[in-house]
């Protein structure tokens, strides 16, 4: 029997109520008396030498109340990465400065040069007509393995090249690995590319920055994922303004999918601004600027090689990647193609011996950093698309090859190769649920109906795991986190019993404002609606690391679990007063404490009254109050896991693909509402089969975005998707957090771009087309040159 | 975008002195138009809209041939064209329901976009477009991407199509935006067949002349067989390359064909 509140109960999005009818409250939304209005002034070309910058005209100009250039932030820092990889030489990777506004030099189309700040837009957008500006325009780096050429241009005069660092994970391994190749009974190989993507949030980024002189104090209100990291980032290292005298607040966010986790520099303008005028500055950005200025997403060129054995077992993986990291390094960047990638390379598979290589490099283009998945779904195309080739060079089924390399429930807890340790999975159950679901069996009858309306059927199979619920902080902190990972939570008991959840992750869509209610719910057994989640305001919130790979309900929850045990205990206390009972004797069910064996019981409010009205109350043994924070820090990852099929349709005259069938079995652990479990791996499916078949952020030689705007990125739309089918019944519970949750948020998006572009590959091969790899995105042109070659 | 006077004339008469005046654009949907104007791009001092000239919009089939007013919109084009099914087919096919709502064939038709849909109507139907000064043939209209014969100021108040005896137009979407990555008109009329192609040429809309001839002769799909299209001077972008437009171009006519006849 289904719940109808609680843990495991679909209960409606509570927050949809207000976004559905126009009531959310974004960012945009909020306007201050005084507000001013910024215009950033952008780089059109890749890279130039700014010759000189020229206010005057502009400033003279209607409502214009000053332009800003790079010399007004002399006293600023620059932009801090968050993270700091070594390299193969045990050297530290190379960091150049990235300014809030370009000093001296132009290094991507959409770098922001000036910015004018007027009363109104209009005046602003009028007066950036007349700011002169003159560039000597430089040759543009935009092609990874060129801009490692000697001699290529640098993006970045004071470094030694354009490679960031050049990283080999794990390094000891590397001869193992080489001497497993050279032993093998058969190796494939595979050379291919994860497409530059852009996130694409349905709303775009809003900064407004305000100050007050009475107390000195700053308030950012912004579209961010994490706003307490922001403060840290703002305040401690760009701007030098101490914790306490800044506030930073996430209100509604309409999506991010990574490119609202990083600090951008509109935020540290717009503070910064809002104290030199002593006037609120809004800067809200254009869908164009979002295109060439919010963080892009994978980016990767890669050699894949799989050894294996004459039984057909993996004995050896070893890749060699080349990570692009944009003009500047964003946020999270350098952990992306390393951590979040390397780690990953084992997949649900025995594999012994693995070796990552990863080069990242600086180019003329906009800065790379995590996009739904981050890392996870590049080392899962990877894998997933050189087993495919392996199984059809050999000869055997695709699914059986996967599953005879397996780790095996028994096999549990497992150390991989690549320095993680998985501690559930049972892929053999996710496996059989998805050929069972998809009717693996039946494919030869649809084939044939297929062809017989002249069209190519193909069925595509992936598996994958990934690393969520991040992070272990002393982990992270060896692997060069400048952040630990842990998550806050603060449980506020009111008098009258009704709840108040501070928590550090933030919903920008996720719907913890109905999930984490319902745990709490569960866990006191009270009706869900005497609980509300309060999030995205670091005045309010004690801490918060903020949501983003998956780890809202894996260590934000746990946090919220732990702090609620506390309220519970001390409640029980309160409880074993009021009956004169023994405290051990307490127990709590459905919002009433009994004592056992009794029929004694005292209501939740009646105990949450005496907390606050402490007549008759233990006040020698504890304080009045039922207010309790907890901080989480996990022990591991978690390590949700799946297998996707997928069955398309190919149009032989055109090329075109249709996804005509996806379904999806995934083990995610606990499942707390299974409706927003089943609306977060539709999403994520959307997103994959957009990357596998439309998305991609291309770039011209001379740096230009020639998908700059939806008229020519192609964004997947409701009508390119067959129904999915979501089953998330095989359930391994995470062994070290609380709620054996493992974190659903990416898994789609992780798992079905290489399912898709198997599908594909299937269908033409079946009907004698020799295609080894098509790069994604597999459009109607490409399939067709392929076929056609 | 910058400011800008508006004007909403009720006759064309009064439409056309305005804009005579500097810097005067005629706006019809304002589907094409604003963007650019939002970005800065486009700056008319004056707009003069359409959209409220008794007698500019509307359908109405008299002897043979359909009458389209230059401010129709696609959705009352797509409603009400009937007697042309294939024309309104296309139109129902144009963007979304507010591109459709708003958009209008004398719109569409003045900017000429390389990838729209209704410049192949036209000159697949061998129709005439109807100015406030004359009347031009399809065949002189179309005058390479986004540029056409009309002279500075002058509106499209009508555009007349001869009603085939079959027809049909095949749209390969562009995936993004989805006009046509390659477009193709068919048009089976007593004195010969029609080939329209948009969305492939770098020098716009175009007829091939080779699959007219092909197909006035023998009216069916099979008739093409032997034919190709050179990729020279075909559309090379993101989305396809020249050759790959030439095949559509070839697949789109035949598909055209079978579904007209
Ligand atoms: C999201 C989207 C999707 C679209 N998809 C498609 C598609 O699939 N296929 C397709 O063909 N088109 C498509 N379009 C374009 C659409 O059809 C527009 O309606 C058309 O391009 C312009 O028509 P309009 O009436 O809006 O013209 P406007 O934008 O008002 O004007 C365009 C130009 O024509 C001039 N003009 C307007 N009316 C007249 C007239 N009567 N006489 C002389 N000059 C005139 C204007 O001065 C201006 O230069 C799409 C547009 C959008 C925004």
């Amino acid at each position: 029997m289904p719940k109808d509140s609680g843990i495991g109960a679909s209960s409606k999005r509570r927050e949809d109520v207000r976004f559905l009818t126009g009531n959310g409250n974004y960012t945009d939304d909020i306007n201050i008396n005084g507000q001013t209005y910024a215009h950033f002034i952008r780089s059109d070309v890749a890279h130039g030498t700014i010759n000189s910058i020229n206010t005057a005209a502009a400033e003279a100009m209607d409502g214009v109340i000053k332009v800003f250039t790079a010399a007004d932030f002399a006293a600023a820092g620059g932009i801090p990465c968050g993270w700091q990889i070594t390299d193969r030489d045990g050297n530290a990777m190379q960091e150049p400065k990235h300014p809030i506004l370009a000093e001296g030099k132009v290094r991507h189309v959409g770098d922001p040069i000036a910015v004018v700040v007027a009363e109104t837009l209009e005046a602003a957008r009028d007066a950036a007509e007349a700011v002169e500006i003159d560039i000597d325009e430089l040759p543009a780096v935009i092609d990874m393995k060129a801009a490692l050429d000697d001699g290529a241009t640098k993006v970045h005069d004071d470094l030694t090249s354009n490679l960031c660092f050049d990283w080999g994970f794990v390094e000891e391994n590397r001869e193992a690995v080489d001497a497993a190749f050279a032993e093998a009974a058969h190796v494939t190989s595979l050379d291919l590319v994860n497409n530059r993507l852009v996130a694409n949030p349905m709303e775009p980024r809003v900064a407004i920055g305000d100050y007050n002189r009475s107390d000195d104090e700053y308030t950012l209100y912004t579209t961010s994922q994490n706003p307490h990291v922001i403060r840290l980032l703002m305040g401690a290292f760009v701007l030098s303004i101490p914790e306490h005298k800044l506030r930073v607040v996430a209100p509604d966010v309409g999506g991010g999918f990574g490119s609202k986790i990083y600090h951008y520099a509109e935020e540290a303008f717009c503070t910064f601004a809002a104290k030199v005028l002593n006037r609120p500055v809004k800067w809200t950005s254009t869908r164009a600027e979002a295109f060439v200025s919010d963080a892009h997403g994978r980016d990767h060129v890669t050699k894949i090689e799989l050894a294996l054995d004459a039984d057909n077992k993996f004995t050896a993986i070893r890749t060699e990647t080349y990570a692009n990291m944009g003009a500047y390094l964003s946020t999270f960047a350098p952990a992306i193609p390393t951590w979040l990638h390397g780690t990953l390379m084992a997949g649900n598979y025995t594999t012994p011996l693995i070796y990552v290589n990863v080069k990242a490099v600086f180019t003329n283009t906009v800065p790379v950093d995590a996009y739904r998945g981050a890392g996870r779904p590049e080392a899962t195309f990877q894998l997933e698309r050189v087993i495919d080739k392996a199984a059809r060079e050999l000869g055997v089924d695709p699914a059986e090859l996967r599953r005879q390399n397996f780790i095996k429930p028994d096999q549990f807890p497992y150390a991989t190769p690549v320095a993680v340790e998985y501690d559930t999975g049972d892929y053999d159950a996710t496996l059989d649920k998805v050929l069972e679901l998809g009717d693996y069996n039946g494919f030869a009858a649809r084939a044939a109906e297929s062809a017989a309306n002249g069209k190519l059927r193909g069925i595509g199979l992936a598996n994958y795991i990934e690393a969520c619920g991040i992070a272990p902080s002393n982990l992270v902190g060896q692997l060069g986190a400048r952040a630990g990972l842990y998550e806050s939570a603060k449980v506020r008991v009111n008098a009258t019993g009704s709840i108040s959840v501070f928590t550090g992750s933030h919903s920008h869509g996720q719907g913890h404002e109905t999930t984490f209610a319902q745990v709490v719910a569960d866990m006191i057994g009270l009706p869900e609606d005497q609980i509300d989640i309060v999030h995205g305001d670091t005045s309010k919130v004690p801490m918060g690391m903020g949501t983003y790979g998956s780890r809202s309900l894996a260590v934000g929850g746990s946090a919220m679990v732990r702090a609620t045990e506390k309220i519970i205990n001390k409640a029980k206390k309160i409880a074993a007063h009021l009956m004169e009972a023994a405290e051990d004797d307490i127990e709590l069910k459905d919002g009433q404490f009994s004592v056992a064996g009794t029929d004694k019981s005292v209501a939740w409010g009646d105990v949450t009254l005496a907390a606050y009205v402490p007549h008759n109350y233990p006040l020698e043994d504890i304080e009045p109050g039922l207010e309790e924070t907890a901080f989480y820090d996990p022990a591991n990852f978690t390590y949700p896991s799946g297998s996707y099929l997928c069955e398309v349709e190919v149009d032989p005259d055109t090329g075109t693909v249709d996804v005509v069938a996806f379904t999806a079995a995934d083990d995610f652990g606990n499942v707390i509402n299974p409706m927003i479990v089943e609306g977060q791996v539709q999403g994520g499916l959307a997103q994959g089969i957009g990357q596998a078949l439309r998305e991609s952020a291309v770039y011209d030689d001379n740096g230009q975005l020639l998908s700059g705007s939806f008229m020519d990125y192609a964004m997947p739309r409701a009508d390119d998707l067959p129904n999915l089918v979501v089953d998330h019944s095989s359930c391994t519970p995470c062994t070290h957090n609380p709620l054996g949750v493992k974190g659903c948020g990416e898994a789609g998006a992780i798992g079905s771009p290489p399912a898709v572009v198997n599908a594909v590959l299937d269908a033409l091969n079946r009907a004698g087309h020799k295609v080894d790899h098509i790069d994604m995105p597999v459009s109607p042109a490409r399939v067709w040159a392929a076929m056609n070659s | 975008m910058h400011n800008f006077d508006f004007v909403s004339p009720s006759t064309v008469e009064e439409a056309a002195a305005a804009l005579q005046g500097d810097e005067a654009q005629a706006l019809g949907g304002g589907q094409t138009l604003i963007p650019t104007m939002k970005q800065r791009l486009a700056a008319p001092t004056t707009l003069v809209s359409l959209t409220g000239i008794a007698g500019m919009s509307g359908v109405s089939s008299d002897g043979g041939a359909l009458t389209i007013g230059g401010a129709t919109t696609h959705a009352t084009v797509a409603d009400q064209a009937g007697a042309y099914p294939a024309l309104a087919a296309l139109a129902g096919g144009i963007g979304d329901p507010a591109v459709r709502n708003r958009g209008t064939i004398g719109g569409s038709l003045a900017n000429n976009d390389p990838s729209a849909c209704y410049p192949s109507a036209v000159l697949g139907s061998g129709a005439t477009v109807v100015t406030n000064t004359r009347e031009i043939a399809a065949d002189d209209f179309f005058d390479g991407m986004f540029t056409t014969a009309l002279d500075e100021g002058e509106i499209i108040t009508a555009v007349r199509f001869p009603v085939p005896q079959a027809a049909s137009y095949q749209k390969f979407l562009q995936p993004a935006s989805r006009f046509a990555l390659t477009g193709v008109f068919v048009a089976q009329y007593a004195d010969g067949v029609r080939v329209a192609v948009t969305g492939a040429s770098e020098g716009g809309v175009f007829r091939w002349s080779e699959a007219e001839a092909a197909l006035s002769a023998d009216f069916s799909a099979g008739a093409l067989d032997g034919l190709s299209v050179s990729a020279d001077g075909m559309i090379g972008d993101l989305h396809g390359t020249p050759e790959y437009r030439a095949h559509l171009i070839k697949v789109l006519t035949k598909r055209a064909v079978s579904a007209a006849a």
